[in-house]
């Protein structure tokens, strides 16, 4: 088997979870090239959608930006982002990706401000659309790198609703009933969440990974399923079309250093 | 602080309110204050053409709600937005939807006081605007929490010609309680919704690929929120890669984006989304707006290249001149014709 990068693990194992004749929201890097991936490998009738309105493009190569003539070349339609807001409101968009510079040990995210909302310590992006597609999406997930500063209960502000205060809590929010986080997928393990609690749980730990590093950078009390694997290694196919046709300009090697990572 | 505009419980029906925002709202979301600007509005249907600096300074004044068409780096009205900070208006409201390099324009010029944050200071792969995040972190900026959709659905709601729109995001989080958004029981179901105030902008700025001198206009690719902003707002100022005679919309009328009656003023202006992505005619400038970003990391640096690309320009033609002229666009251009080349 060929050696593989952080980077390249976390794109194969999130394309595995995308379901073939569903439809995803993505973002660009590392969620469009799973989804790309899957489109080439398990999924070839994935639909794949933008935030800003671009629906079932032909990619050509990976969009720097959600809205930019990428998301729609030779697309089945350009569409608005009310639409695709619209599409997620009516409940037929089966994942979506996000980001969030923090998460707590129910999935919920903070992109907004570090510290006092007033006086911040420092002022993030702010939701965008993360809020819409986890309250909107069936299930969510998240590709992201894996430490203590990332994975805290000590975060300042609730962007983006994971399950809130537990299984439960979404729907008597008012949020709609059964959507919520599925998988966040890290440099270290895939995690998913239990059904009672709501609380993040260790589904696998990626080869070479221990149990005692996955604890020492999480900053909460993880929970871990009882029949804990480690996860797949990529495929030589896989990794060959995620090279080779999926992102052949390497803009992905770019953008480990965005996530964190040495790649 | 309360929101500015308080809320009465109406009719006979049984619906519960909850006050959940704590934030302000910017502009008055009543549809019959919105009504009475719209009666006013001209319905004749004449030549509106005009200049990028006639048109700020006719339809645009400080302390005005503005809001942007297109999406961040992407068929943003660049042209108008560097008019707005040679003219330096002051103490505008904006709404930053999906902003990333017209509010970097309009930060840089100090010309905003508050925000509807949705998606701020970030410039999505590129990195943050470190002048963006201190303005917003210092307190210059005053803001209100929102989302990309619930933005949208607020210019929807004033399109509609409504005061506030349901919608089934925010809930349970921050994100409403630092909003002037409200929840609300649905008086059919009893569930419960997030209600956002509809949002008429003072003036909207839409760059699209062709229109008339009267104001129709064509957009192609993603239409972002540009069909809801601009019903949404009082006074619309477009500008246009290319004008086209008024038989040019009439051959086609289903790809009226936007028809006359909404419009205030319209100006061509070639390659005026520069350095932004136009669909189908130009790619972004990865190379200039990552030159924008390095220019923020020094006051010195900043003030220099504001100086060389907006202060002394005359205007968007000086500009692209500047910035490698013909040849460069020509090559944005062939990026974007053979985007699976590169």
């Amino acid at each position: 088997m060929s050696s593989y990068s952080s980077m390249e693990l976390m794109i194969c194992l999130a394309s595995r979870y995308l379901e073939d004749d569903s439809i995803v929201v993505v973002g660009t890097g590392a969620s469009c090239a799973a989804a790309m991936l899957a489109q080439k490998t398990r999924a070839p009738k994935l639909l794949i959608m933008f935030e800003a309105g671009g629906i079932g493009p032909q990619l050509p190569s990976m969009p720097l930006s959600a809205g930019d003539s990428r998301t729609h070349y030779r697309g089945l339609m350009a569409a608005t982002l009310p639409e695709i807001m619209e599409t997620c409101q009516r409940g037929m968009v089966d994942y979506a990706f996000l980001g969030g510079d923090q998460i707590d040990m129910y999935g919920n995210m903070n992109s907004t401000t570090i510290g006092d909302y007033l006086e911040p310590r420092a002022r993030l992006t702010g939701s965008g659309a993360a809020n819409d597609l986890a309250s909107l999406c069936w299930h969510t997930m998240m590709i992201t790198i894996h430490n203590k500063e990332r994975f805290t209960n000590e975060i300042s502000f609730i962007t983006t609703p994971g399950y809130l205060d537990g299984r439960g809590s979404r729907e008597a929010a008012g949020l709609p009933a059964e959507s919520g986080p599925f998988k966040i997928i890290t440099d270290l393990a895939v995690l998913g969440f239990d059904l009672l609690s709501g609380r993040i749980q260790v589904e696998s730990v990626h080869p070479g990974i221990t149990r005692e590093e996955i604890r020492a950078q999480t900053g909460f009390e993880l929970l871990w399923q009882p029949d804990c694997f480690t996860s797949a290694a990529p495929s030589d196919e896989e990794l060959d079309i995620l090279r080779n046709e999926v992102d052949p300009g390497r803009y992905l090697v770019g953008q480990a250093p965005l996530l964190g990572l040495e790649n | 602080m309360a929101p500015t505009v308080d809320f009465h419980q109406s009719g006979d029906r049984d619906v519960q309110y909850v006050k959940a925002g704590k934030r302000r709202l910017f502009v008055n979301p009543d549809a019959d204050a919105a009504r009475k600007v719209f009666r006013r509005k001209s319905r004749r249907m004449v030549d509106k053409t005009t200049t990028v600096k006639e048109a700020v300074s006719r339809l645009i004044h400080d302390g005005d709600y503005v809001a942007s068409g297109g999406f961040g780096s992407n068929r943003v009205p660049v042209a108008v937005m560097h008019e707005i900070v040679r003219q330096q208006k002051r103490n505008l409201c904006f709404s930053g939807q999906t902003s990333t390099h017209i509010l970097q324009i309009l930060v840089a010029g100090k010309c905003i006081r508050a925000c509807d944050a949705a998606y701020v200071v970030g410039q999505e792969v590129r990195g943050i605007s470190q002048v963006c995040r201190r303005a917003f972190e210092s307190g210059e900026i005053e803001t209100t929490e929102w989302t990309s959709a619930a933005l949208a659905w607020r210019y929807k709601a004033a399109a509609m010609g409504l005061s506030f729109l349901p919608i089934r995001s925010m809930l349970g989080t921050d994100t409403l309680k630092q909003s002037a958004a409200m929840e609300l029981d649905c008086p059919f179901t009893g569930k419960k919704y997030a209600v956002v105030p509809a949002l008429y902008p003072d003036v909207a700025v839409i760059h699209v690929h062709r229109s008339d001198i009267y104001g129709n206009c064509q957009i192609e690719g993603i239409g972002v929120s540009d069909y809801d902003l601009a019903r949404a707002a009082k006074k619309l100022i477009i500008t246009a890669e290319t004008l086209i005679g008024n038989e040019g919309i009439r051959l086609r009328p289903e790809h009226t984006a936007i028809p006359y009656y909404l419009v205030d003023a319209v100006i061509e202006v070639p390659f005026g989304a520069y350095p932004s992505n136009m669909a189908y005619c130009y790619f972004a400038d990865e190379e200039h707006l990552q030159d924008w970003l390095e220019a923020e990391k020094g006051e010195e640096t900043l003030l220099k290249f504001l100086d060389k690309n907006i202060y002394r320009c005359k205007n968007h033609w000086n500009y692209l001149l500047v910035n490698g002229g013909l040849e460069r666009l020509n090559q944005l251009r062939q990026k974007e014709h053979f985007a699976d080349r590169s």
